[in-house]
């Protein structure tokens, strides 16, 4: 990876020249850092907000810009977010990440070609772009699924839950100094990403303030337990316990896509125990229990592998089950 | 994302159609279909280009948007990019094992014939001798699901085009009443339904065929509604052995043939493998066969009932006489007979396919005598028995 960055494509400086020197300005590095901790705590409409005046001060920055994209996505201001990531692939076409969201968010618009382009350009810029090839491995997935169901008239587009791409949530390939490391994949930036270090870690916070408290049946013992089973899915996960991690899903699951158990946890198993160190951490646990057997869990997860480094909001549905509780759904989302 | 892609039964299909390259003469063949960017589909697969292949099959998805088989291949070429694939359509799932498999079928059927088209000036022995009002031939090939279209050209058939079809679920050799079988021999289009009066499951249009024709009903073959026809708005085609009976063609490929069909003329053979002739074996059976046909008139002409008879199977029946009552008849009726001119025009010839030799003659007969004259569209039923051409069968048409 070093090897790849010391083969920094010098023609890309030309290009950042401008968008170095917009950097090198002292920044509303506060505002931008609030938007970032607004959007992880899931006040979108605050994030959008901080995001906006700092961009007020720095209207073509990369990070705020993308930030932008992030929340209105979360936002579901899809067309909004099209034309953010849009405009940002424009501006800076060897920068992967809006590449990779619009993929993403073509993919949940079932525009499957739309979201092939993107990728393929994400890993044209950056060939060992992790996210990027393992979305495209999904999108290839899924085109394949179109066309069986084409070949063989199966209907399998009633399966909504497969959002399943990764959405890339902070542009690493940009650090706030301006400096670049547009060659290097995430993945060879030990540093830490720039502004979520002032990010407070939050763990396990359990939240039982469902909308109509009279059905609010969130014991805390049940958000302890829920809270011990993520731990032992994310440690059976980084320890690639493939048998461990499986079983922490019900068997009324629901896959993504729709496919068949066994398909899911073939491919699941292969994931999650393919070679190479993998650590998953949980952070921000939030627990909405709507019956005494079910709960919906919210956090968001870091995953780190040889090859990947990405962080998401996951969403679980959870089922307790011969008092054990396991998962019954799992999206990324808020 | 590079993986080992590994597509054994395609590759194994592929095998299978090359295996028998090296009998097929270059040849003439029709551009129209698909098997020509299937071929190389499957050619680029066996080179392990994949993105060529998957290049050509969305070509071939652009050209027929429900071409099933071109999806499927398509939906192996994506998932390929994610994990290897040992077998055809893997990624369809197990409880569409019965709708792979038709498509693999599909797929060796299309590439059989492709690869194994036929020699160049060979002809479907059947078509001993098109009629001169008849434009077109059909000559189907259940063996290969194939049906091979030919033009009059001056009493020679010439080879215009051949399409994939589908048969009865069960086959060919239709004997009885839903037996879902297709059956085996010389047959004609007898008329035309419009696509209107129709359900969508028989497409742009249905064409029904004699079956049971004389020969059949003497071998005791029942059943009905043979028909040629199209398939359901949302298919391109259907697997090879699909119908009950019927054979099926693409809407296109029918729409293609069908605006010559000549009611009542057209015929339509249905073999389980064409037998293919050179020309001058081709030339030498109908000729010698032609020279019988001519004995049989001019013995007619000489009044001697038993030069006339000699041309007749002992099995021979028809209007309900058989040999012995019909020889009779003749003495009586040549008795008074001082004279008879005998005329064929517009003979038409057609070779049963399979086991029993036989051939269907038709002509313009025109008779007369000193004391009757008529004419009349005969058919004849000429087999061969021990060696010798004697007619079996006769009868108006």
């Amino acid at each position: 990876m070093t090897a790849r960055r010391a083969a920094l494509p010098y023609a890309l400086a030309a290009a950042l020249a401008f968008s170095v020197a917009l950097m090198a300005l002292p920044v509303h590095a506060d505002s931008l850092q609030d938007a970032t901790k607004s959007l992880k705590q899931g006040q979108n409409a605050q994030a959008l907000d901080q995001v906006d005046k700092y961009l007020s001060g720095n209207p073509n920055d990369a990070q705020g810009r993308f930030l932008k994209g992030v929340i209105l996505t979360e936002m579901n201001r899809t067309q909004d977010a099209v034309g953010v990531f849009t405009k940002l692939t424009e501006d800076y076409p060897e920068l992967p990440e809006p590449y990779n969201n619009l993929a993403v968010i073509y993919a949940q618009q079932k525009q499957y070609d739309k979201a092939r382009q993107a990728l393929e350009m994400a890993i044209r810029t950056h060939p060992s772009y992790a996210t990027a090839h393992e979305n495209l491995g999904d999108i290839y997935a899924r085109m394949a699924s179109q066309a069986y169901d084409k070949a063989l008239q199966l209907d399998s587009s009633n399966s909504s839950a497969q959002t399943k791409l990764a959405m890339i949530r902070e542009l690493m390939s940009v650090t706030p100094r301006g400096t670049r490391t547009a060659a290097a994949p995430v993945v060879a930036e030990p540093s830490k990403p720039i502004q979520v270090a002032a990010v407070p870690e939050v763990k396990h916070v359990v939240t039982p303030t469902p909308p109509e408290p009279e059905k609010a049946v969130a014991v805390s013992a049940d958000a302890d337990e829920i809270a011990k089973a993520i731990d032992s899915w994310a440690s059976a996960w980084s320890s690639k316990d493939v048998k461990g991690y499986l079983s922490h899903y019900a068997a009324s699951f629901k896959t993504p896509g729709g496919v068949s158990r066994a398909k899911w946890e073939a491919e699941r198993g292969s994931r999650v125990g393919k070679p190479g160190a993998i650590q998953v951490t949980v952070e921000n646990l939030k627990v909405t229990a709507s019956r005494p057997d079910q709960a919906t869990v919210k956090f968001r997860q870091h995953y780190i592998s040889a090859s990947l480094k990405s962080s998401s909001n996951k969403v679980l549905v959870m089922v307790k089950q011969n008092g054990k509780w396991l998962i019954q759904q799992e999206r990324i989302g808020s | 994302m590079k993986k080992p892609v590994r597509f054994r039964l395609l590759l194994a299909i592929f095998a299978f159609a090359v295996c028998s390259v090296a009998d097929a003469v270059t040849a003439r063949y029709s551009d129209a279909g698909p098997e020509p960017l299937l071929a190389d589909a499957f050619s680029a697969i066996e080179q392990n280009q994949y993105d060529e292949a998957l290049n050509r099959v969305e070509a071939l998805i652009k050209a027929y948007p429900n071409f099933r088989l071109a999806h499927l291949i398509r939906g192996d070429l994506l998932l390929a990019r994610t994990r290897p694939l040992t077998s055809f359509g893997e990624g369809g799932g197990k409880a569409s094992a019965g709708k792979i498999a038709d498509l693999r079928a599909e797929a060796i059927a299309r590439l059989t014939a492709y690869k194994t088209r036929p020699p160049k000036n060979y002809i479907p022995r059947y078509l001993m001798q098109m009629g001169p009002d008849q434009k077109y031939a059909l000559v189907v090939d259940t063996e290969k699901s194939r049906l091979y279209l030919y033009q009059n050209d001056k009493g020679m058939p010439h080879f215009v085009a051949d399409y994939y079809v589908t048969q009865g679920k069960l086959g060919a050799d239709k004997i009885k009443e839903g037996d879902q079988r297709t059956p085996i021999g010389v047959y004609r289009v007898t008329s035309s339904l419009p696509k209107q009066k129709l359900s969508d499951l028989y497409g742009s249009g249905a064409f029904p065929l004699n079956y049971p024709n004389e020969w059949d009903k003497r071998m005791g073959r029942n059943g009905h509604g043979i028909w040629l026809h199209g398939t359901p708005s949302d298919t391109f085609s259907r697997p090879p052995r699909a119908s009950d009976g019927c054979v099926v063609l693409a809407n296109r490929d029918l729409d293609a043939i069908s605006k010559d069909f000549q009611i009542g003329l057209t015929p339509v053979i249905i073999s389980n493998n064409i037998e293919w002739l050179s020309l001058d074996d081709w030339q030498s059976e109908r000729s010698s066969l032609l020279t019988k046909i001519n004995e049989w008139r001019s013995d007619w002409e000489t009044r001697d009932v038993a030069r006339y008879a000699s041309h007749y199977s002992p099995s021979f029946s028809s209007d309900g006489q058989n040999y012995q009552q019909w020889v009779q008849q003749k003495q009586k009726v040549n008795a008074g007979k001082s004279w008879i001119k005998v005329r064929i025009d517009n003979i038409s010839m057609f070779r049963n396919p399979g086991k029993e030799e036989y051939v269907v003659v038709t002509f313009e007969q025109d008779y007369k005598s000193n004391n009757l004259s008529n004419r009349m569209k005969k058919r004849q039923y000429w087999i061969k028995q021990d060696g010798n051409w004697k007619i079996l069968f006769e009868g108006a048409v």
